[in-house]
């Protein structure tokens, strides 16, 4: 059983939960550690206006209404606060090393980058969590992933985490928590650990974490939930503390090198079917599972064995989500696509992931950069994620996307996911087709 | 919310022999936006069943009335991807009561275990027998035994025991959940609240 010190809901794993609470009298055990935002079901454009679709509104109606009953702060559409979940948290102090949090999500995942225990649970969880801040999990196994090295030129955290992804398929690490260790986590900033963080749950993991250091406490330090003065030193005594011993036992340990990994994109319909950029989609004797899943999920996507990604015609671009929807995702976005016109053929979609993601665009000339080269930034949330508004992809088109899941119609109905980096994800913008992003950068 | 309480459950079942079947296709995100847990099942599998012109796919297996029953029988790594409770309503709501694979996601999991949905894992050689009987005489019955933790092909008496946390065991015999328990232990919560600091 574990005490759970910050909850974080949102409108669609919510409601539910809230009338299980109001069935049986109950109230919400510590509104003060509970966090409601709306994310997966708002428009990204003229926000100011009511949500036109009926259902999205009376969810988000919903979870306003639960969260001023039960008097939980709502950061609601519009709100100056407002985001993708995994993404304000963050960005307010709201999670810490250490604390344990749950979130109906399961990329809840992504806050392990803080060294937090972090992990996505189902209504029926959410419920228990509101009503009693406890929950019941079986413990478990423990994994660690460790890359040495430093990673090649054009290779993004993203690209680390398909990589991992595609060594272990999508079950590979069920039942594990993961820890990434090594020089190549230690390197990467706080908003590429939580990348990787965020993708853990695609390779099965419930959650995966990097340890505290120097780079997690000054990005922490003087947002608004963090400890402050004498309590700041406390929280440090305790946080500091946070890292393997050596010798520590895990059931399974994995390494890498940096130096394996290139700019990786997916072929396939889960996001265990990646490969670097510049090889052939592999053969069905060559992958793990059987044969007619595998050439299912090919004649999905149009795709034959053998065959090369580069310069395969694509029709949407997608960056954004909680996996690539921070400010560090567009300035690799923009690095590419400055001084570069939008090819024609392409609709792009560039969503920042909160509010705060989108001050900081403006703020650094990076919409400029957008503008001049024909694209047109979005209002926050998830959007073609798991297109729950209204960005979906058409049928059979090709999106290169910065999400997480490429399964059949995730983007849309009959919609086709390559998951990518924003680097790959900028240059297939540019070029209307699969293109290596270090030709260039 | 408590459910119905599971015992040992005979019928016949429905065999989907594809991998990693993720939640996005046990229920796609567009219909997840129902404020109470109501008629998921009508749009279980919604893309693999229907066209997008709502005619129904004849060659998927639950529009095959050959197949029916309250079993549902999957490939491997059932249940993967997004955290949605919905998967699992909708695969209650549309009347199975036993989901059976090889393997299982995490949050899947726990999800059917906590509304009423029995998750049973089996061997990969035991799944193939499974899916081989049910495939070639659909009239086959399962017997789901949960106090015995055995699952058995009735016709051939080919059987296999599974595992079930001792707890969540408990809760599903009677039809508990989780809340009832930890309700009652509030006061313990009371105490380790006090000194977990904000």
């Amino acid at each position: 059983m574990l005490f759970i010190d910050r909850h974080m809901v949102h409108e669609v794993t919510s409601p539910v939960a809230f009338l299980g609470l109001k069935n049986r009298k109950l109230p919400v055990l510590h509104p003060e550690r509970t966090f409601a935002t709306a994310d997966h079901n708002t428009p990204t454009i003229n926000q100011h206006l009511p949500v036109a679709d009926p259902l999205s509104r009376n969810q988000l109606k919903a979870l306003e209404e639960n969260a001023k009953t039960h008097g939980i702060s709502y950061w609601g559409l519009g709100h100056k606060k407002n985001g993708i979940v995994h993404v304000v948290g963050p960005e307010y102090g709201i999670t810490q090393p250490g604390a344990t949090i749950v979130c109906g999500d399961s990329h809840t995942s992504t806050h392990g980058a803080f060294g937090a225990i972090a992990f996505g649970i189902g209504t029926s969880e959410v419920e228990m969590v509101l009503a009693t801040q406890c929950i019941m999990q079986p413990k478990p196994k423990k994994m660690r992933i460790t890359i040495d090295g430093k990673l090649n030129h054009g290779v993004t955290p993203k690209d680390v985490a398909l990589f991992i992804i595609s060594k272990l398929t999508t079950s590979g690490a069920t039942g594990y928590f993961v820890e990434y260790a090594g020089e190549v986590f230690r390197d990467l900033s706080m908003e590429g650990r939580m990348t990787v963080c965020n993708l853990s749950i695609e390779m099965g993991a419930r959650g995966g974490m990097i340890a505290p250091d120097e780079k997690t406490f000054d990005y922490i330090k003087g947002r608004e939930y963090t400890p402050q003065g004498v309590y700041w030193d406390k929280a440090m005594g305790y946080w500091e503390t946070l890292y393997t011993d050596e010798g520590a036992y895990f059931d399974k340990e994995l390494s890498f090198h940096g130096s394996e990994i290139d700019p990786m994109i997916t072929f396939g319909t889960n996001p265990g079917m990646g490969m670097s950029i510049t090889k052939a989609i592999p053969k069905a004797e060559e992958v793990e599972g059987g044969a007619a899943t595998y050439a299912k999920s090919l004649a999905y996507m149009g795709y034959e064995e053998g065959e090369s990604m580069i310069g395969k015609p694509i029709d949407y671009v997608f960056i954004g989500s909680c996996t690539n929807g921070r400010i560090e995702d567009f300035r690799a976005f923009a690095e590419i696509v400055k001084n570069k016109k939008r090819a024609e053929n392409v609709t792009a979609w560039l969503v920042p992931g909160s509010h705060k993601v989108l001050n900081a665009i403006k703020d650094e000339g990076l919409f400029e950069i957008f503008e001049k080269a024909g694209f047109q930034l979005r209002e926050p949330g998830c959007s073609a994620c798991l297109a729950m508004n209204d960005d979906k992809i058409p049928a059979g088109k090709y999106a290169v996307s910065t999400s997480n899941r490429n399964f059949e119609g995730r983007q849309g109905p009959g919609a086709r996911t390559l998951l990518a980096s924003p680097l790959v994800a900028a240059a297939a913008a540019i070029t209307g087709k699969i293109t290596d992003p270090r030709t260039l950068i | 919310m408590a459910y119905d309480s599971f015992h040992i459950l005979k019928s016949t079942a429905v065999p989907l022999p594809i991998e990693n079947v993720d939640t996005d296709q046990i229920i796609p995100a567009r219909f997840l936006k129902a404020t109470e847990r109501k008629g998921f099942g009508d749009n279980l599998f919604r893309d693999w069943r229907y066209n997008q012109d709502d005619a129904p796919k004849t060659d998927f297996v639950l529009n095959n009335p050959i197949y029916r029953g309250k079993i549902l029988v999957g490939g491997h790594n059932f249940g993967s991807g997004s955290s949605r409770e919905h998967a699992a309503w909708a695969v209650y709501d549309y009347g199975f009561r036993c989901v059976v694979s090889s393997f299982f996601a995490d949050i899947f999991k726990n999800n059917c275990l906590n509304i009423g949905v029995l998750p049973v894992q089996v061997s990969p050689e035991f799944l193939n027998t499974i899916f081989e009987t049910i495939t070639s005489t659909p009239e086959t019955e399962l017997i789901v035994d949960l106090p015995q933790q055995n699952i058995q092909i009735n016709s051939t008496g080919a059987s296999q025991n599974f595992e079930i946390n001792s707890y969540k065991k408990e809760n599903m015999l009677n039809g508990y959940d989780d809340i009832d328990y930890l309700n009652n232990i509030k006061s313990e919560i009371q105490v380790f609240t006090e000194n977990t600091p904000l």
